[in-house]
């Protein structure tokens, strides 16, 4: 079967649309993206690659595509802390507004010794499923949009710690090098005061999002984290939000803390959107007791 | 009275007049009001139908449509969910919508139109938003292609 063909078949099946009502039967190529929703309705990409804010996945697909199309973007962020950099970059693909993949890198690295030559990496590949609610239609009701997500995520090798003889998460408490967040998120938007909550609950055994592995010497076992996001928006081009995010404490070398963040969202368009955000990512390992905040910039480019 | 009871008296007496004021101005600003009632409704119908016009997505859409009528409806729907004085004299969005096909997009097209419009007309955002939240549960009646 041709790669178009199976394509068009997924999205018409996905999107539920009778043969007969698409234009993709009168040609063989793939039909262009509508760009059908709302200026920032789509959220933006989130740290991991899933469409949400800048911390916590929501329930919107990315993309602009609307139910009857699709829309694909990509995305770079970075996180500079006083001792650390986070860089992400991936690609997100939203389809009929209700199936959302994506795939992304992080890489961490550290600038402060002992860990100045530290760099931990992990592929991320997410996807979502919107479930129930309309974001947009859903003024009269108390209905949220609610979508459940996984996120595989898998390390590579640890460098730059090399004094302390070490190359793999494992060695530094980690059950494993691999692992899946499962979460439900649950998102609404009260236009009547331009406001946009959204709650997220995550299933995790990941040490620093996965940075650090999966699971550890204190606890190996899946726990429930809750995260939450606001948004008020400024203008059809601006919004103002911030973010909590709870995390675990598996590892007896990391007191490991809550995610934060005050962002600014800016939609110019419906092909780029800029994210600006302070963080505080709380202190990372017990070889760095200083709490970790600092700027977080993210550009999405797409449709 | 003491100086308790005084001070006491005076603060529901400030309090009974900022109440009143307020519970005053709130019984005026109906979002009617804050859209600039019949005038500035008028206005943004009127900006709005230029909007649909210049709108490659869904102008086509309104080919066999009287603007006129279309416009003067709009008006009078607008009016009503502004809980203005006004009867809205139309048919039903899902009779008038259900042969159409209108997908989500010539949906969100048409509300795009409506918030370049409500620009243009110097609406201010949060006011737009109060009247886009009472127009944006008609999307079910009105969107047939699912």
């Amino acid at each position: 079967m041709h790669l178009r063909h199976f394509s068009i078949c997924l999205a018409i099946s996905i999107c539920g649309l009778s043969a007969n009502t698409t234009n993709a039967q009168s040609t063989p190529l793939l039909p262009l993206p509508d760009q059908g929703k709302l200026l920032a309705t789509a959220g933006v990409i989130q740290v991991e690659g899933a469409g949400g804010a800048g911390l916590v996945p929501w329930a919107v697909i990315s993309g602009y595509g609307s139910e009857n199309s699709y829309g694909f973007n990509a995305h770079v962020t970075q996180l500079n802390t006083q001792d650390y950099q986070l860089n992400t970059y991936g690609v997100a693909l939203g389809i009929c507004d209700k199936l959302e993949l994506t795939l992304s890198k992080q890489a961490f690295s550290g600038s402060l010794a002992p860990l100045d030559k530290l760099k931990l990496s992990q592929d991320v590949v997410g996807v979502k499923l919107k479930l129930a609610g309309d974001l947009i239609a859903d003024q009269d009701n108390w209905q949220p949009q609610i979508a459940m997500g996984a996120m595989y995520k898998r390390d590579q090798n640890v460098t730059g710690l090399d004094a302390l003889g070490v190359t793999q998460v494992n060695q530094l408490g980690a059950k494993s090098d691999q692992g899946t967040d499962y979460y439900l998120s649950a998102t609404k938007l009260f236009l009547a005061q331009s406001l946009l909550v959204n709650g997220t609950l995550r299933m995790t055994k990941a040490n620093q999002m996965g940075l650090l592995g999966f699971g550890g010497d204190l606890h190996d076992h899946y726990q429930v984290m809750p995260e939450v996001s606001a948004a008020y928006l400024l203008n059809r081009k601006l919004a103002l939000g911030a973010e909590y995010r709870k995390k675990p404490n598996n590892l007896s070398i990391d007191h490991e803390k809550a995610y934060y963040d005050a962002f600014v969202a800016w939609f110019p368009n419906k092909n780029v959107s800029v994210t600006l955000a302070y963080v505080d990512i709380g202190d990372i390992t017990v070889f760095n007791p200083k709490d970790q905040h600092g700027w977080y910039l993210s550009v999405q480019i797409g449709n | 009275m003491n100086f308790f009871s005084k001070t006491l008296a005076g603060f529901y007496v400030w309090v009974a007049i900022t109440a009143s004021s307020v519970s005053g101005l709130a019984q005026a600003a109906t979002l009617y009001d804050d859209l600039g009632q019949e005038a500035g409704i008028s206005h943004i119908v009127d900006e709005t139908v230029q909007q649909i016009l210049i709108d490659s997505r869904i102008k086509d859409g309104f080919k066999e449509t009287n603007m006129k009528r279309l416009a003067s409806l709009l008006k009078e729907q607008f009016c009503v969910l502004a809980d203005g004085p006004c009867k809205y004299s139309g048919d039903d969005m899902k009779i008038v919508h259900e042969k159409l096909g209108i997908t989500s997009a010539q949906f969100n097209a048409l509300a795009e139109d409506l918030q370049l419009a409500m620009e243009k007309c110097a609406v201010p955002f949060t006011v737009q938003n109060k009247l886009i939240a009472r127009l944006a549960p008609m999307k079910r009646d009105i969107v047939t292609v699912k």
